[in-house]
């Protein structure tokens, strides 16, 4: 065999292997999609994907099933906690980051140290106290926990991807604006906002990505069914009754991760940027 | 009269650091030393808060056997899904990096599970594709083998939680993939000029290079699972028999169901003592095989 058909066959066989790896991952994806058309029958025992005839019963079964409260209910929930916390991250990130990496002021150093050492601190072990101050504020079973946890920067993954993007940025840009008169708002406002709008981006799509997708803190911190969000109210669809429906619970599985499949497909360029310039979980 | 200026603008950074100052100080390193604190009371979330010593501690390490059933659960884990989900992302990533068309469409399906991340909706697909009458046991079956309990026989339930994790592997795969693409082009032709055999090149070249961000991702993802909450609690519930227990599952229990909150700031000091001894053993081995670009070897 020539050198030339033994490369060709060897990138052939590497294409197999990631293609069929790749029909595993997506798969269940697939598989979901298209049992939530099913009736619960035809979800066991069966191994076709696709449904015998596409029924919406499921999706508008599922849509008034939890507690009587429709999930129309629930996604307007989801939106109220996750934007405005995803809003306040964001600034409150910014303006730290800009704190941080364009002035020099006594004990940096050491506030810098914290900042990373907070990146590695566990959510185990301050959630306990957490609650208790949250309880003392008044504000369980109400979205405030989140905001102000956003308020007060304390998601330091995005202060810290910030602050590493804004590193990048010269600072001959600050100096000469100084020169012109700006202030150190006018800066950050004016000169360097523009240009940190990618890394504003990212950062926005994973608090989003994530505010949306949690499921621990929810659960602490919201107790009344009438401010459940949307991965509370899913988790309820499978305790409240004795026989689950699984297709209606398939159907707002597929309702619920749309928004994210949306996001995905509409900023998919600062995703990918956002992992791999920063190295974020996901 | 620039230098007091600068000075004097060097002010102004700690009116755009307040709001970290003041979430540092009382969202996290308030609660961090009152976890502390909390774990030596029999503190009850309904206002009494005695003082009772190591009590807790040694009821933990004493009487308390989901304790180290939750810290064998949580370790073990912790040793499928870290080495799993690494080796798999690495392994996709150089793949990836070597392929000349649809490296585009094949991140995305790659990346799209990571994208959902623990969420509730992903969980309860598991559930039901790993359950008795499931589709998993029905392509089993389908090929004469015989159906697995995935999620009712204790030696395989965790197994079962882990290959979700593991599936989640595509936001570590894009990071390994764009470490891979940073590694110089010449290093490679030099080394084809040596007559370095692709293992070779791979171990020698490839691996070093990317050192950095892989020991990077083992930290962070260590962290999470030694925290990991979510599927043990949708999936399983934490059994059958406590055989996926972990030790998150155990803090949420005593701390918000039982309102043991003294006793569950004990085990989550625990957690943090685990997490912080884990994170320092592996800092450790740093020296031994993380390569950074700027030290001389």
């Amino acid at each position: 065999m020539s050198k030339k058909t033994k490369k060709k066959m060897r990138e052939a066989f590497a294409y197999a292997r990631l293609i069929i790896l790749g029909l595993i991952m997506v798969y269940p994806l697939l598989w979901m999609f298209f049992a939530s058309f099913k009736s619960n029958e035809e979800i066991f025992g069966s191994l076709r994907l696709l449904p015998k005839s596409f029924s919406l019963q499921p999706y508008i079964d599922g849509w008034s099933s939890a507690g009587g409260i429709n999930y129309g209910k629930f996604f307007f929930n989801t939106f109220v906690l996750v934007i405005p916390t995803t809003l306040l991250t964001v600034l409150s990130s910014t303006l730290v980051a800009y704190g941080f990496t364009r002035f020099n002021f006594k004990g940096k150093k050491q506030l810098f140290g914290l900042l990373i050492s907070t990146l590695m601190l566990p959510n185990a072990v301050i959630i306990i106290p957490r609650y208790t101050i949250f309880r003392t504020l008044n504000v369980i079973d109400t979205y405030w926990p989140f905001y102000l946890a956003a308020v007060f920067a304390c998601y330091p993954f995005f202060t810290y991807m910030l602050i590493q993007f804004m590193r990048g940025l010269p600072y001959d840009l600050d100096e000469s604006a100084y020169i012109d008169g700006c202030g150190t708002f006018r800066v950050l406002y004016q000169i360097l906002l523009p240009l940190l709008k990618p890394a504003i981006f990212s950062a926005g799509l994973f608090q989003f990505l994530w505010t949306y997708n949690d499921y621990f803190n929810s659960l602490i911190y919201i107790n009344s069914v009438k401010k459940f969000t949307i991965s509370l109210a899913l988790r309820l669809s499978i305790d409240a009754e004795t026989v689950v429906q699984w297709n209606q619970v398939m159907a707002m599985a597929c309702v619920a991760v749309i928004p994210v499949v949306i996001l995905f497909f509409v900023a998919q360029k600062y995703f990918v940027e956002g992992v791999s310039t920063t190295g974020l979980k996901g | 009269m620039k230098s007091s200026k600068i000075a004097k603008r060097g002010q102004k950074a700690y009116i755009y650091i307040l709001p970290w100052l003041i979430g540092l100080l009382v969202l996290q390193l308030y609660p961090f030393i009152a976890s502390f604190i909390y774990s030596f009371t029999n503190y009850n979330a309904f206002g009494k808060m005695n003082f009772i010593g190591l009590d807790n501690y040694i009821k933990l390490f004493t009487k308390d056997r989901e304790f180290y059933k939750s810290i064998g659960v949580t370790l073990k884990y912790t040793l499928l899904t870290v080495p799993g989900k690494i080796i798999l992302s690495l392994a996709v990533a150089v793949m990836l990096n070597k392929a000349r068309k649809g490296i585009g469409i094949m991140r995305t399906i790659f990346y799209l599970p990571s994208l959902f991340g623990g969420s509730i909706a992903i969980a309860l697909l598991w559930k039901l594709l790993f359950m008795d009458s499931g589709l998993i046991n029905s392509i089993l079956n389908f090929f004469r083998i015989s159906s697995i309990s995935w999620l009712g026989d204790p030696k395989v339930s965790l197994v079962t939680l882990s290959s979700l994790e593991i599936w989640q592997f595509g936001s570590s795969m894009v990071m390994f993939l764009a470490a891979l693409k940073q590694v110089p082009q010449s290093l490679y032709e030099a080394a084809g000029i040596d007559g370095a055999n692709r293992a070779q090149a791979f171990f020698r070249i490839t691996f070093p290079q990317i050192t950095p961000i892989l020991f990077f991702t083992i930290i962070m993802q260590t962290i999470n699972a030694l925290q990991n909450f979510t599927s043990a609690f949708v999936i399983t519930k934490g059994g059958p028999v406590k055989s996926t227990y972990m030790l998150g599952l155990k803090l949420y229990n005593d701390g918000f169901a039982y309102y043991k909150m003294g006793y569950a700031s004990a085990s989550s000091w625990i957690i943090f003592m685990l997490i912080l001894v884990i994170t320092l053993i592996l800092f450790g081995t740093q020296r031994y095989w993380v390569f950074y670009e700027d030290e001389v070897k």
